[in-house]
C-alpha cells in the first residue's frame, strides 16, 4: 500500500502517468496540419488538371512526396488521438471503449499503411 | 466505508443546464468536423491508392469523385476541412491566454464560421474557373 496521498499520486504526470503528453502531441500535429494543409489545399488548385499522368507526375515530385508523406502521418495520428477523445467521452461501457479503441487504432494504422504504401509506389515508380 | 475518493460528491452541471448559445454550437462543430475529417480520411487513402494502382482504377476513382452525390459530400467535407483548420487555430490561441474575454470570443466565433464559409466557397469557385466540370 502506498502512503501517498491520493492527490500526491496524481499531481504532476496525473492518474494516468504521461502527463499532458496527449494534448501536446494534438497540438503538434495541429501546426503541422496548417502548414501541411494549407499546401495540398494550395497544390489542388495549381494542379494542371487530374488526368492520370498529370496526378502521378505531381506525387513523383520528391518534395510533394515526401510533403504527402508527412501530411499523412500528421492527418493519421491527429485523427487518431482526436477520435479516441470523442470514444473516452461517450462510449461509457469500460470493455465497448477498449474494443472500439482497439478498432479504431487498427483502422488508423491500416489506411496509414495503404496512404504511405500508395504514395511511395508512385513516387517510386511513376506511371504505370 | 468511505475514503476521499469514494465518497460521493456534487457533479459538476452538464450540458442540459446551460442556456443554448451559438458559441455552444460552434464548440461541438468542431468535434463533430473533426469526426467528419477522420472519415474524410478513408477517402483521401481510397484516391492515393487508386493512383498507385493504375490508370484504369484512378479513372474509376475520378469517376467516383464527379458522382453529383459525392460532389456535395466533398463540399461538405472541404467545410468540415476550413473549419476545423480555422476554429482549431482560434483554440490555440486561447491555449496562448488570448482571447478567453466573451466578447472576444464570440466575434472569433464568428470570424471563424463565417471564414470557413467564405473558404469554401472560394475553393470551389477556383476549383470550377480552372478545371469547369472536368476537375
Amino acid at each position: 500500500m502506498s502512503l501517498r496521498s491520493p492527490i500526491g499520486r496524481v499531481l504532476g504526470l496525473g492518474a494516468a502517468k504521461e502527463g499532458v503528453s496527449h494534448w501536446w502531441s494534438q497540438r503538434v500535429t495541429s501546426v503541422a496540419l496548417v502548414l501541411l494543409g494549407l499546401w495540398f489545399v494550395a497544390s489542388l488548385l495549381r494542379m494542371p488538371g487530374f488526368g492520370y499522368e498529370v496526378v502521378v507526375t505531381w506525387i513523383a515530385v520528391p518534395l510533394n512526396a515526401v510533403l504527402l508523406l508527412l501530411l499523412i502521418a500528421a492527418l493519421v495520428y491527429h485523427s487518431q488521438l482526436g477520435v479516441q477523445v470523442v470514444v473516452e467521452d461517450y462510449v461509457q461501457h469500460h470493455g465497448l471503449k477498449i474494443v472500439t479503441m482497439l478498432f479504431i487504432t487498427f483502422a488508423h494504422v491500416v489506411v496509414a499503411a495503404l496512404a504511405i504504401f500508395a504514395v511511395l509506389r508512385v513516387a517510386f515508380s511513376g506511371v504505370a | 466505508m468511505e475514503s476521499s475518493t469514494t465518497r460521493k460528491r456534487p457533479l459538476s452541471p452538464f450540458l442540459t443546464v446551460y442556456r443554448w448559445q451559438y458559441t455552444m454550437a460552434l464548440s461541438i462543430l468542431h468535434r463533430v468536423t473533426g469526426c467528419a475529417l477522420s472519415v474524410g480520411l478513408l477517402l483521401f487513402a481510397y484516391w492515393l491508392v487508386a493512383v498507385a494502382s493504375g490508370r484504369s482504377m484512378y479513372y474509376e476513382a475520378r469517376d467516383f469523385f464527379a458522382h453529383p452525390l459525392v460532389r456535395v459530400m466533398l463540399i461538405g467535407f472541404s467545410f468540415a476541412f476550413f473549419y476545423h483548420l480555422l476554429n482549431g487555430v482560434r483554440h490555440m490561441t486561447w491555449d496562448t491566454g488570448h482571447g478567453l474575454e466573451r466578447k472576444a470570443a464570440r466575434l472569433s466565433g464568428w470570424i471563424v464560421f463565417l471564414g470557413a464559409v467564405a473558404t469554401t466557397a472560394l475553393f470551389w469557385l477556383l476549383i470550377a474557373r480552372r478545371f469547369g466540370g472536368a476537375a
